[in-house]
């Protein structure tokens, strides 16, 4: 609780007491009313300055009008009538009772937010004569050598120089697993360093550094309104005004009515009483605190779970998401290449392995990075002589003395060896030693180990179609599909070809499903821009899709999408439980107030009860650990 | 122009209210009020001092609600 509330407490506190002081003592008329006056007042002063103020400022309609006129009504009632006051103070009372609670429960799930997000680190240790001093991020420089002790937040981007560490960087990616870092390895800020001690020397600016870059987004992300929220902020303008009007009307028309059509006596202190009541239902507090709550709950969450939204706006259109167009490479499979496979070997699939990339140790060719992989060990060229490399078709040479070929089926030929053509996709290394055929290693994009699982999730989520975008060739492109399960997919694209295809796309689907794109960052960027939304993948580190898209994953696992698209989801549903519940009970309560049902208690449920209840509905949307 | 002001208000509403006075003022191109992160966003024209604008900023939504501030 910050002072304003706990002087608002105070108020509150001492009104009720007072109030419920008076009701047995036994006076009546004006001293009565002047001993009401005091917790009135109490409770109230402010508002009542409030009010004065708005119809100086030509500003009247707000709920301080609403509130004061309500009140000073009912205590005219109470003057000329049966002398009750608690009623205006009652309806002052609970006012300032839901204000006060939503000024704390806004506060607090802000705080809450607040922390759920906190990765920013607030000292770096710098080195200086022999002596660790804690200095502020932003003063240091790039290439500055900085120490992260066990325990602490790596609090800018660089590359470390001595030690080696296991970091935890679920605060970044929601990933519990620890990852492990050594000399040499690339470190992002954020990650907080669980083991060992680590020198960086740092490689960006802290305002530069992913940490920082992270915070900005999320912070400013609600900025970026909803058609909702804008729904409600345009609702709002024309409520107030309207409502007020119709409880001028209440209050005046119907006696009229009564007295000139009918010829009755007009009852005006039931009309200026309903007249009232209607008035303080009217408030829009609970559609307008819970619908933006909703979303920054929505947004927070999702952060802590490694998805970053970058607008209120995008959370709303990820909800509708029915198409889900995938870049391949990066995306659904590794994006490196390795040994996916090794066939018809009569040897060892290691000693294979170990042929081969002796064989290919000379050369740079990605592919013999590959099998160097698989081999796991330096190979040792000292034993490998002869090494002869033939354009276009592999290489031949000599391993301990003997006699290896490894490269494709012209090579095979050449040499006169007979081969076993391969049912699988990829590059196809055939292997001869000794002149004789050894089988053949199969090099490929691996798919990544849950996409399988993380495309029949999005099935499973209400996504209509699956489509596949790739550069590779159409085998290829065709058997990944068929394993993971796509709906379509299109091969051979070029970058540009990417974007014509989701032109078309986007042309072809119903106009109310929206189509998302995911792709790694890495040269999708117009295409990540042009879908209705852009997801990025594994963006740990990469400015531009940062930069490119609207959504963003914090690591490369493709469950995320689903995730992402669940969290929107259940967030847009709070909100319109709120926008429904909010409006709902409020037109059923304008009408029982107008009706004579409703008093003014009911009324005062209708709007602070409604709004503790949106409220409390909105923070619901922070919680997606198990969504 | 844009620059970000850490702001005080009180309800939703009254912060839409801001958002609505900042526009309207005088060499205000666009302004964002955001209730949760209490901070408002606020792109300036060509050529207008931020500071002189934000003076009247503060004005203006202190006539649309007493109880805000800007931290300028």
């Amino acid at each position: 609780m910050n002072k304003k509330q706990k002087k608002m407490l105070a108020r509150i506190l001492i009104a009720a007491i007072l109030m419920i002081g008076f009701h047995f003592l036994p006076v009546k008329g004006w001293f009565r009313f002047g001993l009401y006056l005091i917790p009135y007042l109490v409770i109230g002063y402010d508002i009542l300055i409030k009010a004065g103020k708005g119809i100086r400022n030509r500003q009247p309609f707000d709920e301080s009008f609403l509130m004061a006129i309500a009140t000073i009504g009912a205590i005219i009632i109470g003057i000329t009538g049966d002398g009750d006051y608690t009623e205006a103070i009652g309806v002052m009372l609970f006012y300032q009772v839901g204000e006060w609670f939503q000024s704390y429960a806004v506060g607090k799930s802000r705080r809450n937010i607040s922390d759920l997000m906190d990765i920013r680190p607030d000292y770096a240790n710098v080195e200086r004569d022999g002596k660790l001093e804690q200095t502020d991020p932003d003063e240091v420089e790039i290439g500055s050598i900085i120490v992260v002790q066990p325990g602490e937040k790596v609090p800018i981007d660089g590359v470390i120089v001595e030690g080696s560490s296991s970091l935890n960087t679920s605060a970044l990616t929601g990933e519990s697993l620890p990852r492990e870092a050594a000399v040499g390895d690339e470190i992002i800020s954020g990650c907080i360093n669980i083991t060992g001690l680590l020198k960086i020397r740092t490689t960006k600016e802290f305002g530069e550094s992913t940490v920082s870059k992270i915070l900005d987004l999320v912070e400013n992300a609600s900025s970026r309104k909803s058609r909702s929220e804008q729904f409600i902020t345009r609702f709002a303008r024309i409520y107030t005004p309207a409502v007020v009007y119709c409880a001028i009307a209440l209050a005046v028309v119907p006696p009229l009515v009564q007295l000139i059509a009918l010829g009755m006596t007009p009852g005006w202190a039931t009309w200026i009483y309903r007249a009232l009541t209607f008035l303080v239902i009217s408030c829009p507090c609970a559609l307008v605190i819970s619908i933006p709550l909703s979303f920054f709950a929505g947004i927070g969450g999702a952060s802590n779970a490694g998805v970053l939204v970058k607008g209120s706006n995008y959370l709303e259109t990820l909800s509708q998401v029915r198409y889900v167009v995938f870049d391949k490479t990066g995306t659904l499979t590794r994006g490196v290449f390795e040994v996916a496979a090794v066939h018809h070997n009569e040897m060892d699939r290691e000693k294979l392995l170990e042929y081969a990339a002796l064989a290919e140790s000379a050369s740079s060719h990605p592919i013999s990075k590959s099998l160097k992989r698989a081999y796991g060990k330096e190979p040792d060229r000292s034993r490998v002589t002869d090494i002869k490399e033939i354009s276009g078709k592999g290489v031949t040479a000599k391993v301990d003395g003997i006699t290896v070929a490894a490269g494709n089926a012209r090579l095979m030929e050449m040499l006169g060896v007979d081969w076993i053509d391969c049912h699988q996709s990829g590059t196809i290394i055939h292997m001869a030693i000794d002149g004789r055929y050894a089988g053949h290693i199969v090099i490929a994009d691996i798919v990544k180990p849950n996409a399988r699982e993380a495309v029949q999730a999005l099935k499973k989520a209400g996504i209509e179609k699956t489509i596949m975008l790739t550069g590779d060739i159409k085998k290829v492109a065709d058997q990944v599909a068929a394993f993971l399960g796509v709906d379509e997919v299109y091969s051979e694209l070029l970058p540009g070809d990417k974007v014509c295809k989701v032109e078309e796309l986007l042309a072809k689907k119903p106009e109310k499903a929206r189509l998302a794109f995911v792709g790694d960052g890495i040269n999708d960027a117009p295409v990540l821009s042009r879908a209705d939304i852009g997801i990025a993948m594994g963006a740990m580190g990469s400015d531009a899709a940062i930069e490119a898209a609207d959504i963003v994953l914090m690591d490369d696992d493709p469950m995320k999408i689903s995730k992402a698209i669940r969290i929107s989801r259940k967030c847009l549903r709070i909100v319109y439980e709120n926008i429904w519940f909010a409006i709902g009970v409020k037109v059923i309560c304008l009408v029982l107030g107008a009706l004579g049902i409703a008093n003014m208690w009911l009324a005062i449920f209708a709007d602070v009860g409604v709004m503790i209840i949106a409220v409390l509905n909105a923070i619901r949307a922070l919680f997606v650990k198990h969504l | 122009m844009k620059k970000t002001y850490k702001i005080d208000v009180d309800c939703a509403n009254c912060a839409n209210k801001m958002e609505q006075a900042a526009k309207n003022t005088a060499g205000v191109k666009d302004a964002v009020v955001n209730f949760m992160t209490l901070k408002m966003n606020v792109e300036f024209e060509e050529g207008q001092d931020a500071k002189t604008v934000m003076q009247e900023v503060r004005k203006n939504c202190k006539k649309v609600e007493d109880d805000c501030e800007i931290f300028l």
